[in-house]
């Protein structure tokens, strides 16, 4: 079975987001670059279905950052088999729209039977790519989804709504999933093992087309006022517990 | 093209979900603006009465039973064909687990823009301008669409749902039509709804919650939640990183793909307060949040806020409450 996992980075959330001069952007410059997190998902769910049904896994990315072979040196450690990425000049912050395309098009020439992508990015302003490089190459999409089995030319895809419910699809290959979670977390590559297969490891490079853009553009881009901010208590652990359970008492939700 | 704006009302287990009522309000106030109708779409198998609980100046619905049930290949085929044949000016998706099916993928089919995660909508003298919360809840985006027409996928609660039902003094014009393309060769076969797993505590009727989040770091230190909950007699629960890592029961999982929950007092302890979890608890009458990053988005909801150490808060509560 031929597995591609598209993925894209994205800047670290945890880091402090600058916006541009203009206002219409984040300062991509300034930003750490990781990998979005489901498509860390993605990657374990490729990896697990090829380890059941027999296989390979391609890892394939457009690089915005100069920085994509890290992602998918980290990828190949996991269990890919193989790794390809996209250049040409697309910068940080590249729309959905555009590395979809751009995916589509490099995917194509793969002849994959599933191809599992995160069900989102923190960055997607103009959509997920997952049901735009579905569309783009004329395959199934199901998206939401936390765990796939495959047998006999299908997919049994598990998909989740509100509350707990899931929906089961029966899907013929080929077909796209968006992942929410892998059947189980992630597996962690060791850096050691991720610095062996840097040395060593062959990227493949495809000359990415034209940029097909997002169809919208940013005029404003701001931090959200929040209506409203906590009262913070200063203090050690000890303070902190005493304040909680002084509420938690107040409130008569102290048990017996 | 129309002034017409568009809504896709989702509806799960024969009840239309809120984010459909959230969209009809804002799509009839914008449709008003813009100069044309409200038109609710509905996709399903007999649901005249669902159709006609939407207060949209017409509801839409479209009877088969290839769409009894939520099918993202049929509901794409079938909106991508309504669209075209119908050239709304504006077409809403709520950005639920349905909608992000559809909404990518119709930009594509359609060659329309999408501005997606949008909590905020307007017409500015007939010019439709979008609001996308991305970046983990950190950064609002204010777009306007190259063309005139475009599709917005919603998030939910970003507009309020009472302004969508059906009034007094508002009788939606109803059309059924039957399906406009062929459903009959889909690759995708919906099976069967799977219900939560039952049997495990009820985190939605406790009237105290102790939520823990990535902060608890490990498997390891799960015990230390445990015994908090176990002293003020009640259940842990947590944000989706704890449940995806196994470490708790998907049943205690608060937010959009979890469970919604008004506690008197959420304890959320290492919880950043993603837009997804903060959609499940922002609700609670009183919230009180523990997170070492003084910036996490939780205490933007929270009542009351520290940044100790969760791992040293927990015991020292846990004996605290014990007495």
């Amino acid at each position: 079975m031929n597995i591609v996992v598209p993925i894209k980075q994205i800047p670290n959330l945890t880091d402090e987001l600058e916006i541009n001069g203009e206002g219409t952007n984040l300062d991509h410059d300034a930003l750490q670059y990781v990998l979005n997190e489901f498509d860390e998902h993605a990657i374990e769910e490729a990896v697990l279905a090829k380890e059941a049904a027999g296989g390979t896994v391609t890892v394939i990315g457009v690089d915005t950052t100069g920085e994509l072979d890290g992602a998918l040196h980290a990828a190949l450690a996991k269990g890919a088999d193989k790794a390809a990425k996209i250049t040409g000049d697309f910068p940080r912050g590249t729309d959905s729209h555009t590395q979809a395309k751009l995916l589509a098009d490099a995917i194509k020439g793969l002849s994959p039977d599933l191809v599992l992508t995160g069900v989102q990015a923190a960055d997607d302003r103009d959509g997920q790519i997952g049901p735009m490089i579905a569309t783009h190459l004329g395959l199934p999409y199901v998206g939401v989804v936390t765990g796939v089995a495959v047998k006999d030319g299908k997919a049994m895809v598990h998909k989740e709504y509100a509350g707990g419910l899931m929906g089961e699809f029966e899907v013929s290959l080929p077909m796209v999933v968006g992942v929410q979670a892998a059947h189980q977390p992630p597996r962690y590559a060791p850096v050691s093992k991720v610095r062996q297969i840097a040395k060593t490891a062959k990227i493949d490079e495809i000359a990415g087309g034209e940029a097909a853009g997002a169809g919208s553009a940013v005029r404003r881009m701001f931090k959200p006022q929040s209506a409203g901010h906590a009262e913070m208590w200063e203090g050690g652990p000890e303070e902190v517990a005493e304040k909680i359970a002084a509420l938690i008492k107040e409130k008569g939700l102290l048990k017996g | 093209m129309t002034h017409d704006v568009f809504i896709l009302a989702e509806h799960l287990k024969g009840k239309v979900s809120d984010i459909s009522f959230e969209m009809t309000g804002k799509g009839r106030q914008l449709a008003a603006a813009l100069g044309g109708k409200a038109v609710a779409v509905v996709l399903g198998r007999g649901v005249k009465s669902l159709a006609e609980s939407l207060g949209a100046d017409s509801v839409l619905y479209v009877d088969d039973p290839a769409l009894a049930e939520f099918n993202p290949q049929a509901y794409g085929r079938v909106l991508a064909a309504l669209i075209k044949d119908r050239a709304p000016r504006l077409v809403m998706v709520g950005n639920t687990s349905m909608g992000m099916d559809l909404a990518a993928a119709l930009s594509v089919t359609t060659g329309l823009p999408l501005m997606a995660y949008v909590n905020g909508l307007a017409a500015e003298g007939g010019a439709l301008v979008a609001t996308s919360q991305i970046y983990g809840g950190k950064i609002q985006a204010e777009a306007v669409p190259g063309g005139e027409a475009c599709i917005v996928s919603c998030l939910a609660g970003a507009f309020p749902a009472d302004a969508g039902r059906v009034g007094a003094g508002l009788a939606p014009a109803l059309e059924q039509i039957a399906s406009p393309v062929p459903l009959a060769d889909l690759q995708v076969k919906f099976v069967r709804m799977i219900e939560p797993q039952g049997g495990d505590v009820d985190i939605t009727q406790q009237p105290i919650l102790v939520s823990i989040g990535r902060g608890i770091g490990g498997q390891e230190n799960i015990e230390l939640a445990q015994e908090l909950a176990e002293a003020l007699g009640t259940a842990v629960s947590a944000s989706r990183p704890v449940t995806d890592a196994g470490w708790l029961p998907k049943t205690r999982q608060v937010g959009k793909s979890g469970l919604t929950v008004k506690p008197q007092i959420y304890l959320a302890f290492g919880i950043s307060g993603a837009p997804e979890h903060l959609e499940g608890m922002r609700g609670a009458e009183m919230i009180i949040a523990v997170n070492t990053d003084p910036k996490a988005p939780i205490f933007d909801v929270a009542h009351y806020g520290a940044t100790c150490d969760m791992l040293d808060l927990l015991p020292a509560l846990t004996e605290k409450i014990k007495g």
